[in-house]
């Protein structure tokens, strides 16, 4: 008779949800733990120490690893990033014409600047202009050439960054400027645009720690030791000293700079979606 | 009526296939008040927008004060100085504040020094009850406040029309008596306004004209307790009757070019 009551519960088989979540997660956790204590155990901490991280090497690489080779890795970045900047900005407003030639060409350049790999175009500017052109000089030497390189590369990206930037603002904004007698190229730069680059900080950013990184490929352009930025310095200290610590500091010098940047933009993320109006 | 300050002629507008507007004429007088009314789709914020050519109109001319909108060869930007224009959506600047909203086309586009602008600025806040916002951001105010800003900008121009296209409808209820209170002073003031609207009480007070449009043509047009109290065409009758009483409409079935859509 019990058995017809509608009241019975149906019978649990096996274990809870919150039992089978505390099992899963202990697997997980112990299959980690066991992986860093192999690779503790395993790795020859002797050796590795011997050759990347010995203090009396790394003492020697002060004070020049500040004084030129970050100085120069800053550098170089910033610069490109100034010239990707106003070349991408160009691209992006020709991608976005009402001219088809502008849009075809700013598509065309995208489209190879982002397919072809940095070092490809550094060996192009650093040797096939100057052949092509042998009378053309960059302005500020390989600080020049640089600056171009890193720019070509950036720039590809960027335009696409901020045509989406500008594609994000409503298009209220455009005829609400309009209506009160902007021209068209007076409300993009002071409409559109400020509310465009509010959009793309975040992505913008994250370019610039791409750009540190595509900065080591200068070592391909052959530069003077006064011109030797943080991964050209680190090697050749590490071929003069026949041992890799410098390429350990030089490392962490990149990550001294991406780190606290990557960190400004998760909150420059994180305030935005804050923000959503 | 004195001279028109807005004129219409022949206006037909399309987009690709859709034919919005078949043939407005239409003329407004100076200090006139017109309210436009209609169903959606009907064309009346695409006549509003070819006013200050916004839209470019497909065929058809425009006058405002005696200028010609839609010559190519005239200077839009210049034409569009004397024209407001307020918009359901009010589109504030985001990333300015309220004054900054009023002096920066001033500065910008009728290159008053900035002194001029912010005076400018604070009068026409005043002049919409909203003085003490002028260091607010856009995002800290409630519709009412941003769509009562957002005429000031457009009167801080000097403009000598003011269009208005749906301004209450993105509005909550409460809020739309406001903006409403500051267009009727605006219009006590003598300014000449084109109003779409589906506010009948502020058309039937305030406007000297109302224009009922359907099917991208102009239906009815008339003193608003003509077209409003006793409309003599049966489509005004319909969409009145849907309007001021929508809990009573009947399902209705879609038949092209009868009273509907406006879509071919």
């Amino acid at each position: 008779m019990a058995d017809t009551d509608t009241g019975v519960q149906p019978k649990r088989t096996g274990l809870t949800r919150t039992q089978k979540r505390r099992i899963s997660r202990g697997a997980q956790y112990a299959v980690l733990v066991a992986a860093v204590i192999a690779f503790a155990v395993s790795a020859d901490w002797g050796r590795l120490q011997n050759q990347f991280a010995q203090p009396a090497i790394a003492k020697q690489l002060f004070p020049e690893l500040i004084t030129v080779a970050l100085k120069n890795t800053v550098l170089y970045t910033l610069s490109g990033f100034v010239v990707g900047l106003a070349l991408g900005m160009v691209i992006a407003l020709m991608r976005l014409s009402s001219v088809g030639p502008y849009r075809w060409l700013a598509g065309i350049y995208i489209e190879i600047f982002r397919g072809l790999p940095a070092l490809l175009i550094f060996i192009f500017v650093g040797v096939g202009v100057p052949l092509a052109f042998p009378d053309v000089q960059y302005p500020g030497g390989t600080y020049g050439k640089v600056a171009v390189a890193l720019g070509l590369v950036s720039a590809a990206y960027m335009a696409e960054t901020i045509r989406a930037g500008i594609q994000a603002v409503p298009k209220g904004q455009t005829e609400a400027a309009r209506s009160l007698g902007f021209s068209p190229a007076r409300a993009m730069v002071s409409i559109v645009l400020p509310q465009a680059f509010r959009i793309i900080l975040p992505p913008l950013t994250n370019e610039l720690v791409l750009l540190f990184k595509d900065s080591s490929l200068v070592l391909f352009l052959g530069v003077t030791l006064e011109q030797r930025e943080l991964s050209k310095f680190g090697n050749d200290l590490a071929s003069q000293t026949a041992n890799s610590t410098p390429i350990l500091v030089a490392g962490l010098c990149y990550l001294l700079i991406t780190i606290p940047l990557s960190l400004v933009v998760r909150r420059m993320e994180a305030k935005s979606l804050r923000e959503i109006r | 009526m004195s001279r028109p300050e807005i004129s219409v002629r022949d206006l037909h507008k399309s987009f690709g296939d859709n034919q919005v507007l078949r043939g407005i004429d239409l003329e407004i007088g100076q200090g006139e008040v017109v309210c436009v009314i209609g169903p959606s789709g009907s064309g009346k914020s695409t006549l509003l927008r070819c006013v200050n050519l916004l839209e470019e109109p497909t065929k058809g001319q425009v006058f405002v004060g005696g200028t010609e909108v839609t010559d190519p060869d005239v200077d839009i930007d210049a034409v569009r100085r004397r024209i407001g224009m307020v918009f359901q959506q009010f589109n504030l600047f985001p990333h300015l504040s309220v004054t900054e909203n009023l002096t920066l086309p001033q500065r910008r586009v009728l290159k008053r020094d900035k002194a001029q602008a912010a005076r400018i600025a604070a009068e026409n806040l005043a002049r919409v009850g909203l003085a003490e916002k002028a260091d607010a951001y856009p995002a800290s105010l409630s519709g009412g406040q941003q769509q009562r800003v957002a005429i000031a900008r457009a009167l801080a121009m000097g403009p000598e029309v003011m269009l208005f296209d749906e301004p209450t409808s993105a509005l909550d209820p409460e809020l739309v008596g406001d903006v409403l209170a500051v267009m009727r002073g605006l219009a006590r003031e003598g300014m000449t306004m084109m109003v779409v609207t589906h506010e009948m009480t502020f058309a039937r007070e305030v406007a000297d004209r109302v224009v009922f449009m359907d099917g991208g043509v102009i239906v009815e047009d008339g003193r608003p307790d003509q077209v409003i109290g006793a409309p003599r065409h049966e489509r005004t009758r319909h969409f009145l009757s849907r309007l001021l009483d929508p809990a009573m409409a009947e399902v209705e079935e879609d038949v092209p070019d009868q009273g509907g859509t406006g879509r071919p």
